[in-house]
């Protein structure tokens, strides 16, 4: 038995349902994407392009980048918790999968929304 | 406030197999973050930049290497997704008994190996 003491209230509610939405965002997306390559019969050079030349498409390729970046975060930080003991290296850790995450997403927009020349 | 018992010794666990399969979770999805998300978008760059970056991009993927790391990540993404699934049938308290739980993650760790075989054939 374990008795915590109720200070802070904050034992990680917001990022389990977090966890949880993102994963359906991500499932949702996922089935998207296999439904048009199935509807299509596969996905070639034009139809590829043309997926993405949707706004729409892109927007939700995006929501779906988001929804991956928050899910990870979640579940590294979980990762870390349990096996990195040590505060410095840790925080180190998360320090560093936060900015990793933060260039993933950077790394999006360049591709959906970058110009070609 | 009493010390919390904590095992995780992990050389020395022998894990029943719902706790593989939740193993393989943890494993598959830090795997796609660390290399399974740069890949993918390097890879969807590649194929949105211009149609000879999509054919380079095509050519490189009839390496055999290439195919055998893509399978790899196939899995990885399936697998996880199915034990997403049921770790989140398992928080709406459905199959959370012992004999469903351990049944459910055979179930999710078999799809997502059938599914990934099914991709590795079409492949190849």
């Amino acid at each position: 038995m374990t008795r915590r003491h109720t200070v802070g209230a904050h034992y990680g509610l917001r990022d389990w349902l977090a966890q949880r939405l993102t994963a359906l965002v991500m499932a949702a997306y996922t089935l998207l994407l296999l439904g048009v390559a199935l509807w299509n019969g596969g996905i070639d050079h034009s139809l590829w392009t043309a997926l993405f030349g949707n706004g729409a498409f892109r927007l939700a390729s995006f929501v779906f980048m988001v929804a991956l970046a928050w899910h990870a975060w979640v579940g590294m930080r979980n990762i870390f918790m349990d096996y990195v003991k040590p505060v410095a290296v840790r925080l180190t850790l998360q320090a560093l999968t936060i900015g990793v995450l933060v260039a993933y997403l950077g790394w999006t927009i360049q591709i959906l929304w970058g110009v070609r020349p | 406030m009493k010390e919390r018992p904590v095992y995780l010794d992990l050389p020395r666990i022998r894990l029943p197999l719902p706790g593989f399969v939740s193993f393989l979770h943890r494993f598959s999805g830090a795997v796609m973050f660390a290399f399974g998300i740069p890949l993918l978008l390097a890879g969807v760059g590649a194929s949105l930049a211009s149609p000879e970056s999509y054919a380079a991009l095509k050519s490189a993927f009839a390496h055999p290497l290439a195919k055998l790391v893509l399978v790899g990540f196939v899995w990885a993404y399936l697998h996880h997704f199915f034990a997403g699934i049921r770790h989140l049938l398992l928080d709406l308290h459905v199959g959370a008994d012992l004999a469903s739980a351990r049944r459910s993650s055979a179930v999710a760790g078999l799809l997502a190996i059938a599914l990934t075989l099914v991709v590795g054939a079409r492949l190849w």
